[in-house]
């Protein structure tokens, strides 16, 4: 995506300082993807690829319904198919469509080393600034949903942008709007997270006793949430993680100890400076000079 | 190369060219580097061309490195076996440091302090280099699972980190102790020098008659 107004953005990868904050009243966006009333169509998939003007590589054919394969470059949102045997032993047909959840805290953005890379809109979209993306990857390491892509061919990387430039205008998202079940639904987090409930009612009420909303609060909330109607089990929709949160491992590359790593970098040339002006260089001095001559003489006059 | 009449040879010209190498090579990778570790540091980038040229290029000096330290270790691993000596001389480091050269015990080529360079080096630049491979995302970004990528990631910041904190001290320690530095870019040192830094040395050449760096072994020719 291209750069928005500044002042909207509430984080900005790779900064250390506070970025514009004065639009603090926007309203918090979501999308829901409601699963079960998801029929497999992928007219979102054509209207994502449609509005972003992507164009992936032909693939193969791999016995799946999952076309293309992956997330890539240039698919941003991917319908992802599983057939489940449950419980009672009847098949169920679970489609989820997978891409960025828009985390409230953003994995991605935490990792990324490239000022202004990644950037997150007071609305709560997370957006890639590609001009200013170095290509490095730190993204795919940070994401506890396994979703940016680098590209082989500019370097830069790619994912949902839930459509930040029509959201701005005050449209919805392309594949929102090209849903023809209602199945993804676009709004305030609130109203989204509000018709959720109804959505987990009814769905309760028809035997789906562990239906339930995906915000998972270990990303802070997610600005795009699922409606599941196994929310006990969301690792059953193609591996949607259970329990996402920032890899402790990236928690501590990018936590307290970066700024204490620059800071002994720091010390270690502030000491040697203070060592030079304090005890000075170590010169050798004539005594040195006249015992190795010594030395050299003594063992000449042997030979 | 000539070196002045008197003087003795403390680095070939095949091992200066070899650390030369090495040198830059590691001064490129900690600015790239430092680049891509902490926003302050960003700027350093643009020495590149810009992040995306710094992100390039970075690990392809990195293998030059590795190949680089390689040649150091096949030049100088024969001095820089752990001793007795060593013990003795960090016993006494206080004294080193406050240049109090009299009561220090004599040591050989290298002191301590410059075997620990050495060898910390030799554990860092390749457990820097297969952690930078698992992290190369235009080659291997695909070749090990995200989980390993985020250790390596780690991993591979700070034992940078502690790469440079350790280059900081080597270069100091050559700023700081005089005469070095043309040890490594003229090649050469004064016998004062190797009788006040390296006497075990000193001695070992003189005994053989060698010019240096290295004592001449029985048979060689003069």
């Amino acid at each position: 995506m291209s750069n928005l107004q500044s002042q909207d953005y509430i984080r900005i990868s790779a900064t250390t300082l506070t970025p514009p904050s004065v639009r603090r009243h926007e309203q918090e966006v979501a999308k829901l993807i409601d699963v079960t009333r998801c029929i497999g169509c992928k007219a979102c998939q054509a209207a994502c690829m449609e509005w972003n003007d992507l164009r992936g590589e032909v693939g193969h054919f791999e016995g799946t319904y999952d076309n293309p394969l992956d997330l890539d470059p240039n698919t941003w949102t991917l319908m992802r198919f599983t057939e489940w045997d449950n419980d009672q032993g009847n098949l169920e047909w679970l489609i989820r469509k997978d891409g960025c959840m828009h985390c409230e805290d953003p994995g991605c953005l935490k990792a990324c080393p490239a000022p202004g890379a990644i950037v997150q809109y007071a609305n709560g979209i997370v957006d890639f600034i590609s001009e200013n993306c170095i290509g490095c990857g730190y993204c795919v390491k940070g994401c506890p949903f396994n979703i940016p892509r680098v590209s082989k061919v500019d370097h830069k990387s790619y994912k949902c942008t839930l459509c930040s430039d029509r959201v701005t205008v005050g449209r919805e998202p392309a594949c929102v709007k090209a849903c023809p079940t209602g199945a993804i639904m676009f709004g305030s987090k609130s109203d989204m997270t509000a018709w959720a409930g109804e959505r987990v009612i009814d769905l309760k009420a028809r035997g789906f006793e562990n239906a339930g909303l995906y915000d998972p609060p270990g990303v802070g909330g997610t600005h795009v949430m699922y409606v599941l109607h196994h929310a006990d089990r969301p690792s059953l929709y193609a591996g949607l993680p259970d329990n996402p949160k920032i890899s402790a491992l990236v928690e501590v590359w990018k936590g307290f100890l970066k700024p204490l790593a620059v800071a002994g970098v720091a010390l270690a040339a502030v000491a040697g400076f203070f060592h030079w002006i304090t005890l000075g260089p170590n010169e050798v001095q004539p005594e040195d000079e006249a015992a190795a001559a010594k030395l050299i003489n003594d063992s000449q006059g042997r030979t | 190369m000539s070196y002045p009449r008197g003087t003795i040879v403390r680095n070939t010209t095949a091992a200066r060219i070899n650390h030369w190498i090495t040198a830059a090579c590691f001064v490129l990778l900690m600015l790239s580097g430092l680049s891509m570790f902490h926003p302050l540091l960003f700027f350093l980038s643009a020495l590149f061309g810009s992040g995306q040229w710094a992100r390039a290029i970075h690990p392809w000096i990195g293998c030059v490195l590795l190949v680089s330290y390689a040649g150091l270790i096949v030049q100088f691993w024969r001095d820089n076996f752990w001793n007795w000596d060593d013990i003795a001389w960090m016993a006494a480091i206080v004294r080193v440091l406050r240049n109090e050269e009299e009561g220090v015990p004599e040591v050989g080529r290298f002191n301590a302090g410059q075997k620990f360079v050495f060898w910390s080096m030799g554990l860092l630049v390749p457990a820097l280099f297969l952690t930078g491979l698992v992290i190369w995302e235009y080659y291997f970004g695909a070749a090990t699972s995200i989980e390993t990528q985020r250790a390596a990631a780690l991993i591979h910041s700070y034992a940078a980190i502690a790469a440079i904190i350790i280059w900081i001290t080597h270069v100091y320690a050559a700023i700081w102790v005089r005469g070095s530095m043309r040890g490594m870019t003229q090649g050469y040192v004064t016998p004062g020098w190797a009788w006040r830094h390296h006497r075990k040395w000193l001695r070992s050449l003189v005994a053989t008659g060698s010019p240096g760096p290295r004592p001449r072994r029985a048979g060689e020719n003069s």
